[in-house]
């Protein structure tokens, strides 16, 4: 820079310029408390803080090409069963558990450190230039990117007070003003760095301290909250059984609505679940409508209602003519269009066999051919095709069973075994054959599948990234500029730069309503009010290239100029 | 007692939705055209050097891209030709053609919205549909305060290409939504990642310009610094809103879905398009990254942001899937 060192100084008096310095010579020969401050100073700069935040990304990409198991584990099975050796591979990296694995706990721990690190000193740094008055004038403020140069009468008094109205932090010396105005912008910065620090912190805290679990109730049966009563229960470690909300609930009544005809036809429209809810096991019951959107909020533990589906109840007799089984069967939606449901009843209980039966549940029903199908999701004309077995249900074996399959390893179909068994209505039965009993279809009830969700970052969370958005708005549109004025003999010049990324075209502006008022005449035409030509006014010529910056090209301050890799002043 | 659900379609209304946006897309057709024509014929300028170029009043944009004025004095810069005046003049017809356009896409949203009752943009074909009409509005606004009527034949052009491919492959009948998207939330998160990504359209179609112009020869674009500060400003503005859309899915998804982040598809790549634009802004803040290589991660962010739209709604099945897209 062949400037002279008072506008040196007044331009680049940003802070930690040593420190730059220092992180980018490598640390020869230096012992192990040079390598860890170096390690320490690497991985808190900016350009590490941005490269990690870069494989953040990076890393969560095949989270979502491949299944995950906390999401889907039934599409990962699936996908071990349809490409068994790619799999194995996957899963030795994590492929499946991506969010979980120990290299992406890896990339989030060291940006949590890494952002920490940089902030902190970073802020303390603020805080000193928040206090600090603004640089005096360089000498020749010619030469800045902005200036101007007028005969005129105005004191340096007069221009303090008028750069005060406009809001700027003013300091005035010997013949000069100095001032200075946008700090909120590393405010701004300073602030989002922070609440990404706290939505980091406040993602961990909601897995410690929070749980989730799912469960299957039908209509007329309820749910408490306790732990044995779930289908599926995923504490954080920090979740005690003592912890859960003692809430309770029955459901009296799901309904759902659909299209009724048109191209549209079967589209589900609403859901509304009824239950009846007591907060506490002393508080009294009240009425609540559980819809998609709009969980059930009991102090802060949210019940969601997730899915659906119909429960077709059965009364098996058996051969022996006692009742085994009667009740509700959840039954799983095989096609979302006519909610075609696929059931399997498990009768262990049934003498002198067990008796086993996959069931198809047709909501609407209409005959196809020699068929029958279902052409509608709501059950205008319920029926249940049955196909019964007996024999062994390994329920013995140990082997933990899904209720949704029949292992039918060690049964036998009772009969002969039709592919579209005529369907029973309500309230008809089946008699099984060889005397092994029979099968009433009683009624028709539906199921709705809950997620019961309890995490305590939610609010933190949000609270975090609401003031993440507002730090990065005051950063991303403030913009930080010093303007000086100096009177002498008559002849007040004015100097003005912004330190700010492509903050120039708007600060010319800014800069010319300045020196209009300063002029305290009428508004001049616009071309006077400019930005100098190069050379204009200035005893030595500068050389081309200078001129070129510090015309109007932005960035206009030189801060610009710091070198790649070299932690920016701003972001 | 069950919910009443409108479930009514004004099916006139629907098909005059339909018919808007075919003629939407003629227009944008014939302003891309009349655009054209003031580029082809209109002056063409040599850039010698972006650096010693000077622009004098300062106030104004700094671009020097404006086809038909002649605003910028620049010394270094061969002026070029004096253009044909009815070149100019078809650029003018472009911009009125745009904004009659414009109205065409609006009208047949509005239509669309009041056919079925609800925020039309619930699905792929509307949210197409609306960003298509999004990146326009944020054309049309831009060039209020900017010279930036060079944009108007890759926008309009975009603008087209997008709608007539919503029409040919994306197109569902108007009808009621699913349960899950009864919620004032449609209107807050979709429309902010809506005009998030009509702004980032804009400043995609920039840095496209930019790879491909090269200074120093003569062109009818501006300098690629002008260029690049378009692309800027359109992404500092829509960075932000598109930050916004992404808490607000965030929000939805805690009513909706039961927690407020899971990694979803959807919410991986809102992610990592939202990283990418982030690390734009950072490398625009150190030196030694402007130029091509901030516009070159700008549009890596902007294939992550369509990927997002077109990739994730057809290729990848998750929570977020409303796309409705026909088979
Ligand atoms: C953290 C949660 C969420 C994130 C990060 C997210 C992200 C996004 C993004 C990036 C888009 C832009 C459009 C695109 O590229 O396709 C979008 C659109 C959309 N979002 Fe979300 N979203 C979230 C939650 C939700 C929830 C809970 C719902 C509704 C229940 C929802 C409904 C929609 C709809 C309807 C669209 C527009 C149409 C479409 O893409 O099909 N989003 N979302």
């Amino acid at each position: 820079m062949s400037a002279p060192d008072d506008l040196a100084s007044a331009v680049r008096d940003e802070p930690a310029t040593e420190a730059q310095a220092q992180e980018r010579t490598k640390p020869v020969g230096l012992g192990p408390v040079g390598w860890t401050r170096w390690a320490w100073r690497t991985l808190t700069s900016m350009r590490t803080a941005l490269i990690l935040l870069f494989l953040f990304a990076l890393g969560s990409v095949p989270g979502s090409v491949y299944p995950q198991r906390g999401v889907d584990p039934g599409r990962v099975a699936q996908y071990f069963k349809d490409n068994p050796t790619q799999a194995k591979w996957l899963d030795r990296f994590w492929l499946f558990d991506v969010f979980t694995s120990p290299w992406f706990a890896a990339i989030y721990l060291l940006l949590f450190i890494s952002l920490a690190g940089c902030v902190f000193p970073r802020a303390l740094t603020h805080v000193k230039e928040i206090r600090r008055r603004p640089p005096a004038a360089p000498r020749n403020l010619l030469r800045l990117p902005h200036s101007e140069a007028f005969e005129g009468g105005l004191t340096l008094e007069q221009a303090a007070a008028t750069l005060r109205r406009r809001r700027f932090r003013v300091v005035t010396g010997d013949g000069w003003v100095a001032a200075e105005k946008g700090y909120l912008r590393e405010t701004g910065n300073l602030l989002f760095h922070v609440a990404l620090l706290a939505l980091l912190f406040a993602v961990g805290a909601g897995g410690l301290y929070g749980y989730r679990g799912n469960v299957l109730v039908v209509e007329g049966d309820g749910f408490s909250n306790a732990v044995a009563a779930y289908d599926r229960f995923m504490p954080g470690s920090r979740v005690t059984a003592e912890s859960l909300e003692p809430f309770s609930f029955t459901l009296k009544d799901f309904q759902a609505s659909y299209v009724a005809a048109g191209e549209k036809q079967g589209q589900p429209l609403d859901y509304v679940a009824k239950l009846t809810v007591q907060d506490s096991p002393t508080a009294a019951p009240r009425e609540a409508d559980l819809k998609v959107n709009d969980p059930l909020d009991v102090n802060g533990t949210l019940t969601y209602l997730i899915g659906h589906g119909y429960a077709p109840t059965f009364r098996v007799t058996d051969g022996k003519g006692q009742v085994a089984y009667d009740g509700p069967v959840p039954c799983l939606a095989d096609d979302q269009a006519t909610y075609t449901s696929e059931c399997v009843i498990k009768v262990p209980d049934a003498q002198p066999t067990q008796l086993g039966f996959l069931a198809r549940f047709l909501p609407t029903t209409v005959p196809n051919g020699a068929s029958w199908v279902s052409v509608f999701p709501g059950a205008a004309n319920p029926t249940v095709q049955v196909f019964p077995f007996a024999g062994d249900l390994g329920l013995k074996s140990g082997q933990p069973q899904s209720v949704y399959q029949l292992d039918t390893t060690n049964l036998k179909p009772l009969g002969k075994m039709s592919a579209q068994p005529t369907p029973l209505n309500v309230g008809e039965t089946k008699e099984l054959a060889d005397g092994a009993g029979k099968i009433q279809f009683t009624g028709v009830k539906e199921w709705i599948s809950l997620q019961i969700t309890y995490d305590p970052g939610r609010e933190p969370a949000l609270l975090a990234a609401a003031a993440a958005v507002i730090g990065l708005v005051l950063s991303l549109t403030i913009r930080r500029r010093r303007l000086w004025v100096r009177v002498k003999d008559g002849t007040v010049t004015v100097g003005g730069l912004t330190r700010t990324e492509g903050g120039g075209a708007a600060f010319a502006d800014e800069f010319a309503q300045i020196v209009t008022a300063l002029r305290g005449g009428p508004p001049e035409k616009p071309e006077a009010a400019g930005t100098s030509e190069p050379g204009h006014g200035t005893p030595e010529p500068a050389e081309p290239d200078k001129a070129g910056s510090a015309g109007h090209v932005a960035p206009d301050a030189p801060t610009g100029n710091a070198a790649p890799g070299a932690r920016p002043d701003e972001e | 007692m069950p919910a009443p659900v409108t479930q009514a379609v004004n099916e006139s209304l629907a098909t005059l939705s339909d018919q808007l946006i075919l003629v939407t897309v003629l227009l944008y057709l014939a302003a891309m055209i009349c655009y054209a024509l003031d580029l082809a014929f209109g002056r063409a300028r040599t850039v010698v050097s972006a650096r010693r170029r000077e622009l004098v009043g300062a106030g104004g944009p700094a671009l020097s891209g404006d086809t038909t004025g002649d605003t910028t004095g620049g010394t270094t810069e061969d002026p070029g030709p004096q253009p044909v005046a009815w070149a100019v003049r078809a650029g003018t017809v472009g911009v009125v053609l745009t904004w009659i356009a414009w109205a065409g896409n609006l009208a047949g949203i509005l239509t669309r919205g009041i056919a079925v009752d609800r925020w039309p943009w619930a699905n792929m074909y509307e949210f197409v549909v609306a960003i298509c009409f999004a990146a326009v509005t944020a054309f049309l606004a831009l060039m209020i305060r900017q010279p930036i009527r060079f944009l108007g034949a890759f926008v309009t052009v975009t603008a087209a290409l997008g709608l007539g491919f919503a029409v040919l492959f994306l197109h569902v009948q108007a009808g009621p939504v699913m349960p899950a998207l009864h919620s004032y939330w449609i209107a807050i998160h979709v429309t902010a990642a809506i005009v998030a990504s009509g702004l980032f359209i804009v400043a995609g179609v920039c840095a496209i310009l930019y790879l491909i112009r090269k200074d120093g020869r003569p062109s009818v674009l501006p300098s690629r610094e002008g260029l690049e500060r378009v692309a800027h400003r359109a992404i500092v503005i829509s960075f932000p809103i598109w930050t916004f859309a992404v808490i607000a899915g965030a929000l939805w998804a805690d009513r909706a879905w039961g927690r407020y982040w899971g990694w979803d598809p959807k919410e991986v790549w809102a992610f990592v398009t939202w990283v990418v634009y982030a690390a734009y802004l950072h490398a625009r803040a150190t030196a030694g990254w402007r130029g091509k290589a901030a516009m070159i991660i700008s549009l890596v962010a902007f294939a992550c942001l369509l990927f997002n739209l077109v990739g994730v709604n057809i290729f990848f099945s998750g929570l977020h899937s409303y796309a409705d897209v026909p088979k």
